[in-house]
């Protein structure tokens, strides 16, 4: 694999650049690999390229049913955060920040890792409390955290509206300096070059038909483009999770639902960070590009459509002008929407299941994308020493069954309790 | 389409799941596995799928809707009472 360097940057310009390396190939699906990712999105590469730097399993295939980057790695809106204040969130979130700081030099891809800070905004005292506490918890595991009052906040997003007799007034802020933003398509390209380099088969355009499953072990997996031998495989696939669950006859407390998201115009620097709206589910922070990137709520109702529709859409647009009211000005560039795994008390599940040697990497809900590299490293091992890790030991498949929910926030599916 | 009002604008209806989970029959020795599926475990298939929705800015009543997850489309709605066919 040809390294990226400006050195090399330069000699290829004496070819103008037409003879650069493909960065990942194309190949033809083997008839056995040691083990199977199903689903080619960032947290189905990470898992490949973190087995083969990791743990040494380069017989590795990923298939994947569109292309790789197609779905939600490349849907969202590219938050990066860790402020959570369950030590299972907190602790896994910030090995992921970890990742996240190293990713570039460690992909040799620039990711555009930038760590420019996330607010989440109260908008009364009790707020202010119940984000002290959190602050606080965060600090405990390490995690930075500031609790910022209304002049703080004032001076980091002055266009913010401060005016008196407004319905949700902003008190302060808990803020998280080092959390922030990364190019989507890069940390998906980045994983899968790397992959790739490593020996790892990366397959697109070949869906998954159905399981080889006999006396409780997986043997295999059944696709369009031929039967593939695995004696262990992951699933990874989001959104999807649902659907593959049924042909392995099982039911799990995931519900697939729409989430959409949309940016504006391209303006002028003016939002440094990342704010969240502390009375209802909105966040919105700036692209280098300059346009605002915003999302907020689930569609609410089950779903396939990776399109949304237009009520939700303005209700999250509402929450923002209420925060922000310079933003009724801009214009909608583009809305799009994907596919959430969503969970049944918000949090993920990364685990073994009932079946030997099949895995299951499921329930992002909201935070698929800042997750991606801690969720490939724990998955990663998990299928390669056939155990959990701690890290993800709090992100088990049977806590529904024995009542350790992960009740962070409790945004489930009923975006109505929120 | 509400079966009560009929016609009405998506705007009304909010979302109360899926409607072909029965809560466990009262009285009875209900094992783990049961109150699981009732609780939490939900197929979430791609297609068609009942579904509880509530007329909340109408009439206040609780309906059932076959909708199709993947296009949006409305096959069916039902009155709360009336049996899924």
């Amino acid at each position: 694999m040809q390294k990226y360097s400006i050195f090399n940057l330069v000699k290829n310009a004496f070819s103008n650049h037409q003879n650069w390396d493909l960065a990942w190939k194309d190949p033809t699906p083997k008839k056995e690999y040691d083990v199977v990712i199903i689903g080619g999105g960032g947290h189905g590469l990470a898992t490949a390229y973190y087995l083969a730097k990791e743990h040494n399993i380069t017989n590795v295939a990923i298939i994947e049913k569109g292309w790789i980057g197609g779905g939600n790695v490349g849907r969202n809106t590219t938050i990066i955060r860790s402020n959570y204040m369950h030590d299972d969130n907190a602790l896994f979130s910030e090995f992921g920040m970890d990742l996240w700081r190293k990713m570039s030099q460690d992909l040799n891809y620039n990711v555009m890792f930038s760590p420019r800070g996330i607010i989440n905004l109260a908008h009364s005292d009790a707020q202010m409390n119940v984000y002290a506490r959190r602050g606080n918890s965060m600090r405990l595991n390490g995690i930075d955290a500031v609790l910022l009052n209304r002049e703080q906040v004032r001076e980091i997003i002055p266009m913010a509206d401060f005016s008196e007799n407004v319905r949700f007034p902003i008190f302060g802020g808990l803020m998280q300096p080092s959390a922030g933003t990364a190019r989507h398509d890069a940390v998906a390209w980045g994983y899968a070059r790397q992959a790739d380099s490593m020996g790892v088969d990366i397959i697109q355009n070949c869906e998954v038909i159905g399981f080889d499953v006999s006396s409780g072990k997986i043997n295999g997996v059944r696709t369009s483009r031929g039967d593939i031998k695995a004696k262990k495989i992951g699933l990874c696939v989001a959104g999807s999770t649902n659907i593959l669950a049924e042909k392995l006859n099982m039911t799990l407390p995931i519900e697939t639902h729409l989430l959409q998201a949309c940016v504006s115009e391209p303006v002028k620097p003016v939002l440094d960070g990342v704010v969240t709206f502390g009375a209802g589910h909105f966040y919105i922070s700036q692209s280098d590009k300059g346009e605002m990137v915003m999302g907020g709520d689930l569609d609410g109702y089950n779903s396939y459509a990776q399109r949304g529709n237009l009520p939700t859409l303005q209700h999250v647009l509402t929450e923002g002008i209420a925060m922000m009211p310079f933003l009724s000005k801009l214009k909608m560039l583009r809305t799009w929407g994907g596919i959430m795994d969503m969970s049944m008390d918000g949090s993920p599940i990364i685990d073994k299941t009932h079946i030997k040697g099949l895995y299951l990497n499921c329930g992002w809900c909201y935070g698929g994308f800042k997750a991606t590299p801690a969720s490939g490293w724990t998955f990663a091992h998990t299928i390669a020493q056939d155990r959990v890790h701690e890290l993800n030991s709090g992100y088990s498949l049977n806590r529904f069954n024995t009542g350790h929910l992960l009740d962070e926030k409790g945004l489930g599916t009923k975006t109505w309790i929120s | 389409m509400c079966p009560h009002c009929g016609m009405r604008s998506q705007n009304e209806f909010s979302y109360g799941g899926d409607a072909s989970v029965k809560r466990p029959e009262l009285n009875k020795e209900i094992s783990n596995q049961d109150w699981d599926n009732f609780v939490y475990n939900r197929k979430s298939l791609r297609g068609k799928h009942w579904e509880l929705w509530q007329h909340i800015s109408g009439c206040r009543q609780w309906i059932k809707v076959e909708r199709d997850t993947a296009t949006h489309e409305i096959f069916n709605t039902l009155k709360a009472y009336e049996e899924i066919l």
